[in-house]
């Protein structure tokens, strides 16, 4: 039996039929086709499928794609448009170095993006508890700190000259 | 991991809910934020065939003031219980709680209501619900009754909600100025509690327990050390006198006890 959801994503309205066990995270992935999301644990540990539900970072594991009917969903496609600058937050990454693999990265902006709204000029410690939900195996956190850290110093996201500041 | 099948039933009111469950009976569950049960149902531990969502009944998500308590909603999520003003003012030591609950995405999605109908021992709001000697209130078709917070958590995983019935909101006594002190003690940020503990003081102290038993337990000894008055280190030592704590990957039953006498301590210096 399936259900009738509509989700605003990225504000695109998605009207469907579904299945009522499909994850939000597969109906992003397989029905939006915005593969961005990542699964990484699968088990709401690692944070990678990060997205916003109104506004708040979700485990998009551990959500039903029903549960998100009449709602509004921010992907990590959603920040930047397609040719337009990058958000603060994604050019903190770029600026800082807070990616290596990039499999959390998502996961991290979303998650940072959610702080940034919430906390204009996060503590270090408010960044670190804020991002606790969010696992990196590579980056060793430090740079990923510096990212938001930049995003914040610079609300308007221009970017500094290369080599000033880091 | 995907859940196995089920048919979904959306209830836009604690009544539906209840007709919703009266009509599906064993064979349906609610579903609120969905982090206790969602994991179950995806390893298959959990197959209901009926889900039955009550997370858009938004008038059982709300903090009030009435009289000499604070009423919570069952439906109001950890991040408006860490931040309520209302509740830092009143319950400060269950908005404190809340504040550890998982990490900021679980707390954005886990209720209140949700955390302690699943009755995990390792959770840390069944602690506070004892601590504080809050009431909770179910109602069923035939109407709504209150039980105290000793009553609630009856066995493993179970508690006093029968399957028909819903969990509508918890009454904390408001605590005023006494003090109140909450341990947690885990291995790495986000995790769940090894062994924690969840103090409140008053005219009867309340101390209850994180993991320190096969259902959410209070510490009746030390509470009782603590009213006639004993000093801290007296008090502490008997944090797992009565108790039978578990024993799994994570720490033995001695280890346990260990740590519940130290973070009894810290909790009372
Ligand atoms: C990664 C992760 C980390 C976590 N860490 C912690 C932690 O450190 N500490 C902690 O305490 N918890 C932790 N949790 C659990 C979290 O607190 C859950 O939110 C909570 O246990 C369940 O709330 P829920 O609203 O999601 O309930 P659901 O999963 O929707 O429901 C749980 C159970 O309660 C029943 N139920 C829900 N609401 C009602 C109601 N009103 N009336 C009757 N029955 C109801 C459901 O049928 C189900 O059986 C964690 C969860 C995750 C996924
Ligand atoms: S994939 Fe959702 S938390 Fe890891
Ligand atoms: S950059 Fe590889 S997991 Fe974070």
């Amino acid at each position: 039996m399936t259900f009738p959801i509509s989700v605003n994503v990225n504000g695109q309205t998605m009207e469907q039929e579904i299945d009522p066990r499909t994850l939000l995270v597969h109906f992003i992935r397989d029905d939006c086709r915005l593969t961005g999301t990542h699964v990484g644990c699968d088990t709401s540990n690692c944070g990678a499928c990060t997205v916003l539900l109104d506004g708040e970072a979700v485990k998009s594991c551990t959500v039903l794609a029903v549960q998100a009917s009449g709602h509004d969903i921010t992907t990590v496609e959603g920040l930047a448009p397609p040719d337009g600058p990058f958000t603060p937050i994604q050019e903190g990454f770029r600026q800082e170095h807070g990616l290596q693999c990039g499999y959390c990265t998502p996961g991290m902006l979303m998650a940072g993006t959610a702080l940034l709204n919430e906390i204009e000029n996060p503590t270090e410690e408010q960044i670190r508890s804020h991002l606790e939900g969010n696992l990196c195996r590579c980056t060793g956190y430090e740079m990923i700190v510096r990212s938001v850290q930049w995003a914040a110093e610079h609300p308007d996201g221009i970017p500094v000259e290369i080599g000033e500041g880091s | 991991m995907i859940p196995a099948k089920f048919d979904y039933k959306p209830a836009s009111s604690a009544e539906e809910a209840i007709l919703l469950l009266q009509e599906y009976g064993d064979e349906a569950k609610v579903i609120a934020g969905g982090h206790s049960l969602l994991p179950l149902m995806k390893l298959r531990l959990a197959n209901p065939e009926v889900i039955i969502d009550i997370g858009e009944i938004q008038d059982l998500s709300f903090i009030e003031e009435r009289d000499d308590h604070i009423a919570v909603g069952a439906l109001t999520r950890h991040r408006l219980v860490e931040h309520s003003d209302l509740l830092r003012e009143n319950v400060p030591l269950l908005a404190h709680a809340a504040s550890h609950v998982g990490d900021p995405q679980v707390r954005n999605r886990g209720t209140i209501g949700g955390s302690l109908c699943h009755g995990d021992p390792a959770s840390d709001l069944p602690a506070v619900v004892l601590a504080t000697r809050a009431t909770l209130i179910i109602r069923s078709q035939t109407g709504e009754r209150e039980v105290a917070a000793d009553d609630f958590f009856t066995d493993f995983w179970e508690t006093a909600v029968n399957p028909a019935e819903l969990l509508m909101e918890i009454r904390f006594p408001k605590v005023g100025d006494q003090p109140w002190a909450f341990q947690k003690f885990s291995r790495r940020a986000q995790d769940w509690a090894i062994v924690g503990c969840a103090v409140q003081h008053g005219s009867n102290p309340g101390i209850g327990m994180i993991n320190m038993g096969s259902i959410p337990v209070r510490s009746s000894v030390a509470e009782e050390a603590l009213r006639s008055g004993n000093a801290v280190i007296d008090v502490a030592s008997v944090a797992d006198e009565g108790l039978s704590p578990p024993s799994d990957i994570h720490a033995e039953v001695d280890y346990r006890r260990h740590l519940a006498r130290v973070l009894l301590g810290r909790a009372l210096s």
